[in-house]
Protein backbone atom coordinates (compact mmCIF):
# COMPACT_ATOMS: atom_id res chain seq x y z
CA UNK A 1 0.00 0.00 0.00
CA UNK A 2 2.97 2.30 0.17
CA UNK A 3 2.75 4.98 -1.78
CA UNK A 4 1.48 6.76 -4.15
CA UNK A 5 4.51 9.13 -5.77
CA UNK A 6 6.82 9.51 -2.91
CA UNK A 7 10.12 10.85 -3.60
CA UNK A 8 12.44 11.20 -1.07
CA UNK A 9 16.07 11.83 -2.06
CA UNK A 10 18.64 9.08 -0.78
CA UNK A 11 21.03 11.68 0.60
CA UNK A 12 18.25 13.37 2.75
CA UNK A 13 16.53 10.03 3.89
CA UNK A 14 18.76 9.69 7.18
CA UNK A 15 18.42 13.71 7.97
CA UNK A 16 14.70 12.82 7.53
CA UNK A 17 14.67 10.19 9.15
CA UNK A 18 15.95 11.83 12.75
CA UNK A 19 12.95 14.21 12.80
CA UNK A 20 10.52 12.29 15.87
CA UNK A 21 6.57 13.29 15.61
CA UNK A 22 6.76 15.51 18.85
CA UNK A 23 3.51 13.93 20.11
CA UNK A 24 4.35 10.43 19.96
CA UNK A 25 8.51 10.51 19.62
CA UNK A 26 9.22 7.11 19.02
CA UNK A 27 8.20 7.79 15.40
CA UNK A 28 9.99 9.30 12.49
CA UNK A 29 7.88 11.59 10.35
CA UNK A 30 8.84 8.71 7.58
CA UNK A 31 7.44 6.02 9.51
CA UNK A 32 4.28 7.99 9.88
CA UNK A 33 4.06 8.71 5.95
CA UNK A 34 3.71 12.34 6.25
CA UNK A 35 7.04 13.26 4.00
CA UNK A 36 5.31 13.17 0.61
CA UNK A 37 8.64 14.58 -1.18
CA UNK A 38 12.60 15.75 0.15
CA UNK A 39 13.96 16.85 -3.24
CA UNK A 40 17.67 18.09 -3.33
CA UNK A 41 19.06 20.89 -5.59
CA UNK A 42 22.45 21.67 -5.09
CA UNK A 43 22.52 22.95 -1.49
CA UNK A 44 18.32 23.44 -2.04
CA UNK A 45 16.04 21.63 -0.09
CA UNK A 46 12.20 21.45 -1.17
CA UNK A 47 10.25 19.16 1.56
CA UNK A 48 6.47 18.55 0.80
CA UNK A 49 4.88 17.80 4.00
CA UNK A 50 1.22 16.70 4.76
CA UNK A 51 -0.64 16.87 7.88
CA UNK A 52 -1.99 13.55 9.46
CA UNK A 53 -5.28 15.90 10.66
CA UNK A 54 -6.34 19.11 10.01
CA UNK A 55 -6.16 20.31 12.72
CA UNK A 56 -2.91 18.52 14.10
CA UNK A 57 -1.51 20.96 16.12
CA UNK A 58 1.77 19.48 15.70
CA UNK A 59 2.28 20.57 12.58
CA UNK A 60 3.99 23.66 12.98
CA UNK A 61 6.66 21.87 15.11
CA UNK A 62 7.11 19.56 12.80
CA UNK A 63 7.86 21.91 9.71
CA UNK A 64 10.24 23.92 12.29
CA UNK A 65 11.92 20.61 13.21
CA UNK A 66 12.35 19.52 9.65
CA UNK A 67 13.89 22.97 8.73
CA UNK A 68 16.01 22.87 11.58
CA UNK A 69 17.78 19.28 10.99
CA UNK A 70 18.45 20.06 7.23
CA UNK A 71 19.67 23.18 7.91
CA UNK A 72 21.63 22.30 10.43
CA UNK A 73 23.15 19.69 8.03
CA UNK A 74 24.34 22.88 5.55
CA UNK A 75 21.35 22.86 3.18
CA UNK A 76 18.98 26.02 2.55
CA UNK A 77 15.16 24.47 3.44
CA UNK A 78 11.63 25.02 2.23
CA UNK A 79 8.84 23.16 3.62
CA UNK A 80 5.47 23.45 1.80
CA UNK A 81 2.08 21.72 3.30
CA UNK A 82 0.29 20.03 0.59
CA UNK A 83 -3.39 18.06 1.45
CA UNK A 84 -3.18 16.15 -1.27
CA UNK A 85 -3.26 13.20 -1.91
CA UNK A 86 -4.65 13.12 1.82
CA UNK A 87 -3.19 11.20 4.48
CA UNK A 88 -3.30 7.86 5.48
CA UNK A 89 -2.96 5.00 7.99
CA UNK A 90 -1.96 3.09 5.57
CA UNK A 91 1.00 5.06 4.43
CA UNK A 92 2.67 3.93 8.40
CA UNK A 93 5.48 2.07 7.32
CA UNK A 94 5.72 -1.70 9.01
CA UNK A 95 8.44 -0.12 11.21
CA UNK A 96 6.35 2.55 11.85
CA UNK A 97 3.70 0.54 12.68
CA UNK A 98 5.95 -1.63 15.30
CA UNK A 99 7.67 1.20 17.16
CA UNK A 100 3.58 2.13 18.01
CA UNK A 101 2.87 -1.18 19.49
CA UNK A 102 6.17 -1.38 21.59
CA UNK A 103 5.49 1.95 22.87
CA UNK A 104 1.88 1.46 23.75
CA UNK A 105 -0.02 2.51 21.42
CA UNK A 106 -2.54 0.26 18.90
CA UNK A 107 -1.56 0.32 15.90
CA UNK A 108 -4.73 0.84 13.29
CA UNK A 109 -6.44 -1.61 12.06
CA UNK A 110 -7.46 -2.20 8.12
CA UNK A 111 -10.58 -0.09 7.53
CA UNK A 112 -13.63 -3.04 7.58
CA UNK A 113 -12.49 -4.33 10.86
CA UNK A 114 -11.52 -0.45 11.96
CA UNK A 115 -14.96 0.45 11.96
CA UNK A 116 -16.66 -2.62 13.62
CA UNK A 117 -14.35 -2.25 16.38
CA UNK A 118 -15.26 1.35 17.54
CA UNK A 119 -18.90 0.38 17.01
CA UNK A 120 -18.48 -2.09 19.12
CA UNK A 121 -19.26 -4.66 17.12
CA UNK A 122 -16.40 -6.77 17.29
CA UNK A 123 -13.62 -6.84 19.79
CA UNK A 124 -10.86 -6.83 17.38
CA UNK A 125 -7.91 -4.15 18.78
CA UNK A 126 -5.13 -5.78 20.56
CA UNK A 127 -3.52 -4.71 23.88
CA UNK A 128 -0.30 -3.46 23.42
CA UNK A 129 0.16 -4.49 26.73
CA UNK A 130 -0.85 -7.98 26.91
CA UNK A 131 -1.80 -8.48 23.70
CA UNK A 132 -4.84 -9.95 24.54
CA UNK A 133 -7.88 -8.79 22.32
CA UNK A 134 -10.66 -8.92 25.16
CA UNK A 135 -10.45 -4.75 24.78
CA UNK A 136 -13.79 -2.31 24.89
CA UNK A 137 -13.67 1.12 23.38
CA UNK A 138 -13.86 4.45 26.00
CA UNK A 139 -13.76 7.04 23.90
CA UNK A 140 -14.16 7.52 19.95
CA UNK A 141 -11.51 10.57 20.70
CA UNK A 142 -8.48 9.92 22.27
CA UNK A 143 -5.05 11.99 23.48
CA UNK A 144 -4.61 13.46 20.18
CA UNK A 145 -6.94 13.96 16.93
CA UNK A 146 -5.39 10.70 15.91
CA UNK A 147 -6.16 8.44 18.71
CA UNK A 148 -8.90 6.64 20.06
CA UNK A 149 -9.48 5.31 23.87
CA UNK A 150 -9.39 1.49 24.33
CA UNK A 151 -9.49 0.06 27.69
CA UNK A 152 -7.85 -3.86 28.08
CA UNK A 153 -10.77 -6.31 30.09
CA UNK A 154 -7.99 -8.50 30.88
CA UNK A 155 -4.65 -6.61 31.92
CA UNK A 156 -6.90 -3.57 32.95
CA UNK A 157 -5.17 -1.12 31.30
CA UNK A 158 -6.51 1.80 29.64
CA UNK A 159 -4.42 2.35 26.36
CA UNK A 160 -4.83 4.30 22.91
CA UNK A 161 -5.86 3.10 19.34
CA UNK A 162 -4.48 4.83 16.30
CA UNK A 163 -7.53 5.24 14.58
CA UNK A 164 -7.62 4.20 10.67
CA UNK A 165 -7.94 6.99 8.20
CA UNK A 166 -7.93 5.93 4.73
CA UNK B 1 -11.64 45.16 8.66
CA UNK B 2 -14.22 45.58 5.71
CA UNK B 3 -13.98 42.77 3.18
CA UNK B 4 -15.64 43.83 -0.40
CA UNK B 5 -15.83 42.49 -3.39
CA UNK B 6 -13.86 44.69 -5.30
CA UNK B 7 -11.39 44.72 -3.20
CA UNK B 8 -10.50 41.34 -4.72
CA UNK B 9 -11.47 41.88 -8.58
CA UNK B 10 -12.11 38.72 -10.13
CA UNK B 11 -11.28 36.28 -6.72
CA UNK B 12 -14.32 38.35 -5.15
CA UNK B 13 -17.20 35.39 -5.84
CA UNK B 14 -14.70 32.28 -4.80
CA UNK B 15 -13.56 34.55 -1.49
CA UNK B 16 -17.26 34.86 -0.84
CA UNK B 17 -17.55 30.97 -1.05
CA UNK B 18 -15.06 29.84 0.70
CA UNK B 19 -16.24 31.88 3.96
CA UNK B 20 -19.76 30.63 3.42
CA UNK B 21 -18.63 26.97 3.76
CA UNK B 22 -15.68 27.75 6.32
CA UNK B 23 -17.58 29.96 8.51
CA UNK B 24 -20.02 26.93 9.24
CA UNK B 25 -16.92 25.12 10.72
CA UNK B 26 -15.51 28.30 12.61
CA UNK B 27 -18.44 28.77 14.57
CA UNK B 28 -19.57 25.21 14.79
CA UNK B 29 -15.77 24.63 16.47
CA UNK B 30 -15.87 27.74 18.32
CA UNK B 31 -18.69 26.15 20.08
CA UNK B 32 -17.79 23.14 20.62
CA UNK B 33 -14.62 24.57 22.24
CA UNK B 34 -16.80 25.85 24.42
CA UNK B 35 -16.79 22.44 26.08
CA UNK B 36 -12.99 22.52 26.96
CA UNK B 37 -12.94 21.81 30.76
CA UNK B 38 -16.28 21.43 30.87
CA UNK B 39 -17.77 18.84 29.24
CA UNK B 40 -20.44 15.88 31.14
CA UNK B 41 -17.51 13.37 31.50
CA UNK B 42 -13.57 13.51 30.53
CA UNK B 43 -13.85 11.73 27.60
CA UNK B 44 -16.71 13.57 25.90
CA UNK B 45 -15.20 16.42 27.23
CA UNK B 46 -11.82 15.05 25.29
CA UNK B 47 -14.13 14.09 22.17
CA UNK B 48 -15.98 17.59 22.00
CA UNK B 49 -12.77 19.52 21.81
CA UNK B 50 -11.14 17.23 19.20
CA UNK B 51 -14.15 17.82 17.05
CA UNK B 52 -13.63 21.64 17.39
CA UNK B 53 -9.65 20.86 16.53
CA UNK B 54 -10.47 19.31 13.34
CA UNK B 55 -13.20 21.89 12.65
CA UNK B 56 -10.62 24.85 13.07
CA UNK B 57 -8.05 22.74 11.14
CA UNK B 58 -10.57 22.59 8.42
CA UNK B 59 -10.92 26.38 8.67
CA UNK B 60 -6.97 27.27 8.49
CA UNK B 61 -7.01 25.41 4.83
CA UNK B 62 -10.03 27.25 3.93
CA UNK B 63 -8.60 30.78 4.89
CA UNK B 64 -5.17 30.13 3.84
CA UNK B 65 -6.79 29.45 0.36
CA UNK B 66 -8.85 32.68 0.95
CA UNK B 67 -5.57 34.86 1.83
CA UNK B 68 -4.28 33.77 -1.21
CA UNK B 69 -6.72 34.07 -3.46
CA UNK B 70 -7.31 37.87 -1.64
CA UNK B 71 -3.22 38.30 -2.60
CA UNK B 72 -2.38 38.55 0.66
CA UNK B 73 -4.55 41.59 1.55
CA UNK B 74 -5.81 40.24 4.50
CA UNK B 75 -4.34 36.93 6.42
CA UNK B 76 -6.16 33.93 7.55
CA UNK B 77 -6.00 35.55 10.89
CA UNK B 78 -7.79 38.30 9.68
CA UNK B 79 -10.45 36.60 8.17
CA UNK B 80 -11.06 34.37 11.43
CA UNK B 81 -10.98 37.08 14.39
CA UNK B 82 -11.94 40.20 12.32
CA UNK B 83 -14.53 40.47 10.61
CA UNK B 84 -17.84 42.05 11.79
CA UNK B 85 -21.15 40.22 12.80
CA UNK B 86 -22.18 41.10 9.14
CA UNK B 87 -19.79 39.47 7.25
CA UNK B 88 -19.70 35.61 9.11
CA UNK B 89 -21.95 33.87 6.56
CA UNK B 90 -22.47 30.57 8.50
CA UNK B 91 -26.03 29.34 8.82
CA UNK B 92 -27.89 30.11 11.86
CA UNK B 93 -27.63 26.58 13.27
CA UNK B 94 -24.24 26.33 14.17
CA UNK B 95 -24.08 29.74 16.45
CA UNK B 96 -27.00 28.09 18.58
CA UNK B 97 -25.43 28.23 21.94
CA UNK B 98 -24.65 25.14 24.04
CA UNK B 99 -28.03 25.20 26.15
CA UNK B 100 -27.24 22.00 27.82
CA UNK B 101 -25.64 18.53 26.32
CA UNK B 102 -28.64 17.72 24.77
CA UNK B 103 -28.62 20.58 22.66
CA UNK B 104 -24.60 20.34 21.86
CA UNK B 105 -25.21 16.82 20.60
CA UNK B 106 -28.43 17.40 18.42
CA UNK B 107 -26.85 20.32 16.77
CA UNK B 108 -23.35 18.87 15.72
CA UNK B 109 -25.53 15.89 14.74
CA UNK B 110 -28.16 18.13 12.10
CA UNK B 111 -24.62 19.84 11.04
CA UNK B 112 -22.51 16.16 10.82
CA UNK B 113 -25.07 14.50 8.78
CA UNK B 114 -24.91 18.03 6.10
CA UNK B 115 -21.43 18.43 6.55
CA UNK B 116 -20.52 14.78 4.97
CA UNK B 117 -22.98 14.89 2.41
CA UNK B 118 -21.96 18.75 1.13
CA UNK B 119 -17.96 17.31 1.31
CA UNK B 120 -18.70 14.40 -0.43
CA UNK B 121 -19.74 16.47 -3.10
CA UNK B 122 -17.07 19.16 -3.10
CA UNK B 123 -14.21 16.59 -3.36
CA UNK B 124 -15.95 17.12 -7.32
CA UNK B 125 -14.87 20.78 -7.47
CA UNK B 126 -12.89 22.00 -9.99
CA UNK B 127 -11.50 23.87 -8.03
CA UNK B 128 -8.12 21.80 -6.90
CA UNK B 129 -7.86 23.46 -3.99
CA UNK B 130 -11.12 23.04 -2.50
CA UNK B 131 -11.17 19.20 -3.68
CA UNK B 132 -8.45 18.45 -1.74
CA UNK B 133 -9.78 20.17 1.48
CA UNK B 134 -12.71 18.03 0.85
CA UNK B 135 -11.07 14.79 0.64
CA UNK B 136 -8.79 15.58 3.81
CA UNK B 137 -11.58 16.54 5.51
CA UNK B 138 -14.08 13.81 4.76
CA UNK B 139 -12.61 11.39 6.79
CA UNK B 140 -12.70 13.49 10.14
CA UNK B 141 -16.08 14.72 9.46
CA UNK B 142 -17.22 10.93 8.92
CA UNK B 143 -16.33 10.12 12.50
CA UNK B 144 -18.08 12.97 14.31
CA UNK B 145 -21.20 12.27 12.37
CA UNK B 146 -20.75 8.60 14.01
CA UNK B 147 -19.91 10.22 17.39
CA UNK B 148 -22.73 12.96 16.96
CA UNK B 149 -25.17 10.08 15.80
CA UNK B 150 -24.21 7.60 18.89
CA UNK B 151 -24.92 9.96 21.18
CA UNK B 152 -28.75 11.02 19.98
CA UNK B 153 -29.13 7.11 19.89
CA UNK B 154 -28.02 6.75 23.26
CA UNK B 155 -29.84 9.82 24.52
CA UNK B 156 -32.93 9.19 22.73
CA UNK B 157 -33.37 5.81 23.21
CA UNK B 158 -31.95 5.85 27.28
CA UNK B 159 -34.24 7.20 30.26
CA UNK B 160 -37.50 9.13 30.04
CA UNK B 161 -35.45 12.42 30.93
CA UNK B 162 -32.39 12.01 28.40
CA UNK B 163 -35.06 11.03 26.11
CA UNK B 164 -36.73 14.44 26.75
CA UNK B 165 -33.84 17.02 26.40
CA UNK B 166 -32.60 15.62 23.36
CA UNK B 167 -35.91 15.09 21.70
CA UNK B 168 -36.47 18.69 22.43
CA UNK B 169 -33.09 19.87 21.21
CA UNK B 170 -33.92 18.64 18.14
CA UNK B 171 -37.49 20.48 18.09
CA UNK B 172 -35.80 23.56 18.54
CA UNK B 173 -32.90 23.49 16.31
CA UNK B 174 -34.68 21.83 13.56
CA UNK B 175 -36.07 25.08 12.36
CA UNK B 176 -32.50 26.01 11.32
CA UNK B 177 -31.74 23.42 9.17
CA UNK B 178 -33.89 24.23 5.80
CA UNK B 179 -31.19 27.03 5.63
CA UNK B 180 -28.42 24.84 5.14
CA UNK B 181 -30.02 23.82 1.79
CA UNK B 182 -30.65 27.42 0.41
CA UNK B 183 -27.95 28.48 -1.54
CA UNK B 184 -27.28 32.36 -1.02
CA UNK B 185 -25.60 34.46 -4.48
CA UNK B 186 -21.95 33.17 -3.80
CA UNK B 187 -23.42 29.69 -3.87
CA UNK B 188 -25.50 29.95 -6.41
CA UNK B 189 -22.10 31.56 -8.65
CA UNK B 190 -20.01 28.53 -7.31
CA UNK B 191 -22.21 25.91 -8.49
CA UNK B 192 -22.35 27.74 -12.19
CA UNK B 193 -18.72 27.99 -12.41
CA UNK B 194 -18.35 24.20 -11.15
CA UNK B 195 -16.16 24.93 -8.32
CA UNK B 196 -19.21 24.61 -5.92
CA UNK B 197 -21.88 22.13 -4.68
CA UNK B 198 -25.30 22.49 -5.64
CA UNK B 199 -26.65 21.79 -1.68
CA UNK B 200 -30.79 22.26 -3.00
CA UNK B 201 -29.95 18.34 -4.44
CA UNK B 202 -28.40 17.20 -1.12
CA UNK B 203 -31.60 17.71 1.23
CA UNK B 204 -33.50 14.63 -0.10
CA UNK B 205 -30.43 12.32 1.12
CA UNK B 206 -30.09 14.69 4.26
CA UNK B 207 -33.54 13.82 5.64
CA UNK B 208 -33.56 10.13 5.51
CA UNK B 209 -29.82 10.06 7.00
CA UNK B 210 -31.07 12.23 9.94
CA UNK B 211 -34.47 10.43 10.31
CA UNK B 212 -33.26 6.82 9.74
CA UNK B 213 -31.00 7.64 13.47
CA UNK B 214 -34.35 9.77 14.77
CA UNK B 215 -36.41 6.53 14.00
CA UNK B 216 -33.94 4.11 15.47
CA UNK B 217 -33.10 6.17 18.66
CA UNK B 218 -37.02 6.16 19.27
CA UNK B 219 -37.80 10.12 18.36
CA UNK B 220 -40.03 12.06 16.66
CA UNK B 221 -39.26 13.62 13.68
CA UNK B 222 -40.68 17.05 13.57
CA UNK B 223 -42.87 18.44 11.31
CA UNK B 224 -42.43 22.77 10.83
CA UNK B 225 -44.00 24.83 8.42
CA UNK B 226 -41.46 27.84 8.87
CA UNK B 227 -38.10 27.91 8.91
CA UNK B 228 -35.49 30.67 10.27
CA UNK B 229 -32.90 31.90 7.45
CA UNK B 230 -30.37 34.64 7.57
CA UNK B 231 -26.73 33.55 8.94
CA UNK B 232 -25.80 32.95 4.90
CA UNK B 233 -26.48 36.98 4.23
CA UNK B 234 -25.08 37.75 7.07
CA UNK B 235 -28.27 37.98 9.15
CA UNK B 236 -27.44 36.27 12.33
CA UNK B 237 -29.40 35.59 15.57
CA UNK B 238 -28.82 37.18 18.77
CA UNK B 239 -26.04 35.24 20.50
CA UNK B 240 -23.93 35.33 17.63
CA UNK B 241 -22.89 38.95 18.66
CA UNK B 242 -21.71 37.26 22.48
CA UNK B 243 -19.88 35.10 21.19
CA UNK B 244 -17.90 36.52 18.42
CA UNK B 245 -16.95 39.00 21.35
CA UNK B 246 -15.67 35.77 23.36
CA UNK B 247 -13.40 34.71 20.05
CA UNK B 248 -11.94 37.91 18.59
CA UNK B 249 -11.66 39.14 22.23
CA UNK B 250 -7.71 38.45 22.06
CA UNK B 251 -7.20 39.78 18.47
CA UNK B 252 -9.25 43.15 19.47
CA UNK B 253 -7.44 43.70 22.62
CA UNK B 254 -3.97 42.87 21.50
CA UNK B 255 -4.19 43.91 17.98
CA UNK B 256 -1.53 41.69 15.56
CA UNK B 257 -0.59 39.54 18.77
CA UNK B 258 0.71 36.05 17.92
CA UNK B 259 1.63 32.83 19.86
Amino acid sequence: MQQESVYIDPILEPILRQVPDPEIPVLSILDLGMVREARLKDKAVAVKLTPTYSGCPAMDVIGDDIKKAIEDAGYVCDVELVLSPAWSTDWITPEGRKALEEYGIAAPLDASADKRALLGEEKLVKCPQCQSKNTHLVSQFGSTACKALFKCDDCREPFDYFKCLI
Amino acid sequence: MSLKKHDFRENGDKIDYILTIADNSLILGQRMGELTGHGPTLEVDIACTNIALDLFGQVRSYFQYAAQLAEKSCTEDDLAFLRTEREYKNVLLVEQPNTNFAYVIAKQFLFDHYHFLFLNELQNSNDATLSAIAKKSIKEVSYHKRFSSDWVLRLGDGTSVSKEKIQKAINDLWPFTQELFEPNEAEEKAVELGYGVDIAKLQEEYKQAVEKVLIESTLEVPVFEFYQRGGKKGVHSEHMGYLLSDMQYMQRTYPGMKW
